[in-house]
């Protein structure tokens, strides 16, 4: 299986998300710099937190016109997985391959710390690992994450089973508690906590490594969503 | 070609919290200033745009706003134009 990890200008993470995968055995991770339009090689595509253009307009604004938003965009409608975390997710929004917005904390704190997610969807390739109900300890590390969306959208998203995680304490102002979603496919995932800070005992947690592991027993097993 | 000077206002939809109206409008009040609220913190972009009349040049930075400049799902916008005559050009 071969991953692909984007790089844009002011990503933080991506050293942290190729950590993460490599711990799951021996597949291909790559750093892709974002002026690659072509991600067609790759398997599972991740979209890693930090600040892509110094966050500049808004959080993902400038990135999703990045070249390799049109990878992304293409992998998306190919079924094959794409995870945004945080920044990641940001820009998944900006780009309309999610539905909603992040905007500024409703604390106006920038929040970083250990929080208590419940899975809340475990049909998707990210949570098939996890029990419905299942709690766990990922780290959050943002100042702007609270998830906002319209009334429809959230029955949509509710109704459809697309809230994949919610905080058990709300930490930004989020509506619904929502802390990752789906899209309607369930190929694409974002989420504000870092599940790739979450993959070995000495993190404090090692609750999110098993994201990574759905994710690549799908792939694997090449059972293709929609 | 003409030049037109434009000032865009981005600000939340009144649907959304705004955090940072809110902290300014405390403080406003912890101040002493009474009778101050509905205070929202927005962004202000100004830009000069090249088109031949008036008409086009609002397409054009109406498109601007609704693609780049502005987040629909939160945001909301408007802007003036003016045409740059020689006098006011630096």
């Amino acid at each position: 299986m071969k991953w692909a990890v984007v790089v844009f200008p002011g990503s933080n993470c991506d050293d942290d998300a190729v950590a993460a995968i490599r711990r799951l055995g021996d597949d291909s991770v790559e750093k892709v710099w974002h002026l690659e339009r072509d991600l067609s090689a790759y398997d599972a595509i991740v979209l890693p937190g930090g600040f892509s253009y110094g966050d500049y307009l808004r959080s993902g604004a400038i990135a999703r016109f990045s070249p390799a938003m049109q990878g992304v965009q293409e992998a998306a409608l190919q079924g094959k997985l794409v995870i945004g975390i945080c920044n990641g997710f940001q820009v998944l929004t900006e780009a309309g391959l999610l539905p909603g917005a992040l905007l500024r904390n409703d604390n106006l704190q920038f929040r970083c710390e250990m929080v208590r997610l419940t899975v809340r969807n475990n049909t998707s390739p990210f949570t098939a690992g996890y029990e419905v109900g299942q709690t766990l300890s990922v780290p959050i590390a943002h100042g702007e994450g609270r998830y906002f969306a319209d009334e429809q959208t959230l029955l949509e998203l509710e109704r459809n089973h697309r809230i994949a995680f919610e905080y058990e304490t709300n930490p930004n102002g989020s509506v619904r508690n929502i802390a990752g979603i789906l899209n309607e496919r369930g190929n694409v995932l974002g989420m504000m906590p870092h599940p790739e800070r979450a993959v070995a005992n000495w993190m404090g947690s090692e609750d999110g490594l098993q994201l990574f592991a759905s994710m690549r027993r799908y792939a694997k097993e090449a059972i293709h969503v929609g | 070609m003409k030049v037109w000077d434009v000032e865009v206002k981005v600000w939340l939809k009144p649907s959304v919290f705004d955090p940072q109206g809110n902290a300014v409008e405390q403080a406003l009040a912890t101040l002493g200033h009474d009778g101050v609220s509905n205070v929202r913190v927005g962004k202000n972009l100004s830009l000069t745009v090249q088109a031949p009349d008036e008409a086009a040049a609002r397409a054009k930075v109406d498109v601007m706003c609704q693609t780049v400049l502005c987040n629909l799902v939160i945001e909301t916008y408007s802007f003036t134009i003016q045409e740059r005559t020689a006098e006011a050009a630096v």
